[in-house]
């Protein structure tokens, strides 16, 4: 058992060395094919709130939710770019989780409509949704405690044959797809670099590696779209950096990612579109470029100081130290 | 004091038929709470409807018993489809509190006059199960020096016991498929299932009718093992005594049921031996103890037993104590 730990701490090691490369080739490298892919799609666009998109994704039109007498949700029209990172941002309450929550189908709004790589989702219930390839995570990170990360990855996989009931007894009949489930399962492992914790229970990671793991769970579903909520909370900085990364990359093989976040260095470096909400509604949306000094949203949201006018300019301060 | 006899007693009510109709209730509590995390807190309502549904077909409308106990299976699946369509949607304590409610009232329903005709009501039923006993392959009784079983309790084990052990093979079967697997990731967290893709609804819906079955089927070995059917039989108490010997031997395994089923009739039955025994013996001075009192105190024994396994081994036990270790939610 011991010398088992002693294996795993060089492996931890030699993973960090790795690591900080990776983050210094990020760092170092110019925009990526996506990134530019992504700005010459979103070039011509007004950064004006409800603006319409060359190829949105998500289509969202009048939007609501009242808890009570509390409007959490108003969304007149927000459309999403395919190919992009779009970043939703607001205070604390704004309604960026309800919004995710309502188009994703775990909550139900009072009004409104959307659509999703051209079909009208609206009112389908979560689970087709996430079927159709538009698959999120969560805020609080659910990893399902008692099953092992390999399992908790392979659950991922859509239309596995093994998954119902009349079948599952007739192990033949699933074996052969069960294999090459595992098989891309390993390989999303190895890509987020929990191959060490491929037979423990999801329960005994770690906050940060649960966040890998949902994320690596989520990419099983082969989804089109994925919707991050607060996928750096919590997370230690070199994480957030290998995170990013992986985010990316995604970006960069085709795929759309919304995400909720509030750290916002991270916010205007990996977003190629910000959306900004508060009270309910999109106040703003545009580039970084636009978010950073546009009026309303420094007064919702980002305070006077981060006002300023250019990020080369701009001191990081949470991931100055540890680079 | 008989050792011997008290021995022989216990080991006779570890192994014999009610042993057997319990481990296959459990297994199906297994699959609600073990494998689904379903809070079925009426699974003796499902081992209701099984038996009445056996001996009203056989005695009202003269099926042979063995269409009787499909007939019961069938009342299961439409008892698990009214339970749980209302509720699986909603948060898990709803569905025990209307699976709690629903056995009462099934047993209130069964023994009322208004359904007499067909229940029999408070007089319940008789002779029934003919059609089992004639099928008896056993001749004569099995001798085996202290133990003995006569042709009619042998051919109950044999057929309890394989459909105990049929049943837990097959959920083996099936907990270890992908099914088994969204079943579990259910019962871990439901909202992180549906976000990859997966009907929770109806998982759960399967799981509550597979156990239900199973429920429905130990009841019918229930009614025909004592030929006499009363509504009273089914009180809720059977119930907490499925979720003690499924939590004995260790929830979420196959085999925990079983096992567990056989230490809770071993103790339960050697108990009571033993308290008899001391008693005739005068051990126990009969100011302090009565022999009437012998069936509350081994429950009470039994109670005082499981305090002290989910202290020290809380995951039952042949359950995985490391996984009982994380913390859950």
């Amino acid at each position: 058992m011991s010398g088992e730990h002693e294996t795993s701490g060089e492996e931890v090691l030699h993973e960090r060395e790795e690591l900080a490369q990776a983050e210094h080739a990020i760092a170092e490298s110019s925009p990526s094919v996506g990134a530019v892919r992504a700005a010459e799609a979103l070039a011509d666009v007004e950064p004006v709130p409800g603006v319409a998109k060359l190829d949105p994704i998500l289509v969202a039109d009048n939007v609501s939710r009242h808890f009570g007498g509390v409007r959490a949700v108003e969304v007149d029209h927000l459309e999403v770019q395919r190919g992009t990172i779009t970043a939703l941002i607001g205070p604390n309450g704004a309604g960026k989780s309800t919004f995710f929550n309502l188009v994703t189908g775990f909550d139900q709004p009072d009004s409104g409509s959307w659509s999703f790589d051209g079909t009208d989702i609206t009112g389908t219930s979560a689970y087709r949704i996430a079927r159709l390839g538009m698959v999120r995570t969560f805020q609080l990170t659910k990893a399902l405690m008692r099953l092992t990360t390999l399992e908790n990855v392979m659950l991922g996989a859509t239309a596995q044959r093994g998954e119902r009931m009349l079948v599952a007894p007739l192990r033949m009949v699933w074996k052969r797809q069960e294999r090459d489930i595992e098989q891309r399962s390993d390989e999303l492992l190895e890509r987020f670099r929990l191959s060490h914790m491929r037979d423990e229970y999801a329960g005994t990671m770690s906050g940060g590696q649960r966040k890998l793991l949902e994320m690596a769970r989520a990419l099983m579903v082969n989804p089109s779209m994925v919707m991050l909520d607060e996928p750096m909370a919590g997370v230690n900085p070199a994480l957030t950096q290998s995170l990013l990364g992986h985010i990316q990359a995604l970006r960069d093989e085709g795929m759309t990612i919304v995400l909720v976040e509030h750290d916002m260095d991270v916010i205007m470096s990996i977003s190629d579109w910000i959306v900004c909400f508060a009270e309910g509604k999109v106040i703003a949306e545009g580039r970084p470029s636009d978010i950073r000094t546009n009026r309303a949203v420094i007064d919702a949201y980002l305070g006077a100081r981060r006002a300023l006018p250019d990020r080369a300019d701009t001191p990081k301060p949470v991931t100055e130290d540890e680079t | 004091m008989d050792f011997l006899a008290i021995l022989t007693n216990a080991l006779r009510g570890a192994l014999g038929p009610e042993a057997a109709i319990y481990a296959l209730a459990a297994v199906g509590l297994n699959v609600h709470f073990g494998y689904t995390g379903l809070l079925n807190f009426g699974q003796v309502g499902f081992m209701l409807v099984g038996a009445y549904g056996t001996a009203i077909s056989v005695l009202s409308f003269e099926l042979p018993l063995g269409v009787g106990v499909l007939v019961g299976i069938a009342c299961a699946v439409v008892l698990a489809l009214i339970l749980g369509i209302p509720t699986l949607r909603l948060r898990g304590d709803y569905l025990a509190i209307a699976t709690i409610a629903a056995a009462e009232v099934l047993r209130y329903l069964y023994r009322s006059e208004w359904a007499e005709p067909l229940t029999g009501g408070v007089f319940g039923l008789k002779q029934f199960a003919d059609g089992f006993f004639e099928l008896n392959p056993f001749t004569g009784a099995l001798d085996l020096g202290p133990f003995d079983f006569s042709a009619r309790a042998l051919w109950l084990m044999v057929v309890a016991w394989s459909a105990a052990l049929l049943a837990a093979g097959f959920v083996g079967l099936l907990v270890h498929s992908p099914w088994g697997r969204v079943l579990r990731s259910v019962r871990e967290d439901e909202l992180a299932a549906r976000s990859l893709g997966k009907n929770v609804f109806a998982y759960k819906m399967q799981s509550l009718v597979l156990g239900g079955v199973f429920g429905a089927i130990a009841g019918s070995l229930l009614a025909v093992n004592s030929q006499s059917l009363n509504p009273d039989s089914f009180m809720p108490i059977i119930t907490f005594y499925l979720w003690t010997i499924m939590i004995l031997g260790g929830a979420s395994r196959v085999m925990g049921p079983i096992l567990g089923s056989v230490v809770f009739w071993f103790l339960l039955t050697f108990l009571d031996s033993f308290l008899r025994q001391a008693i005739g013996a005068g051990l126990i001075p009969s100011s302090v103890l009565a022999p009437s009192d012998i069936g509350a105190v081994r429950f009470a024994a039994v109670g005082l037993g499981l305090m002290l396994l989910m202290i020290f081994r809380p995951a039952g036990l042949i359950g995985n104590q490391k996984e009982l270790r994380l913390d859950v939610r």
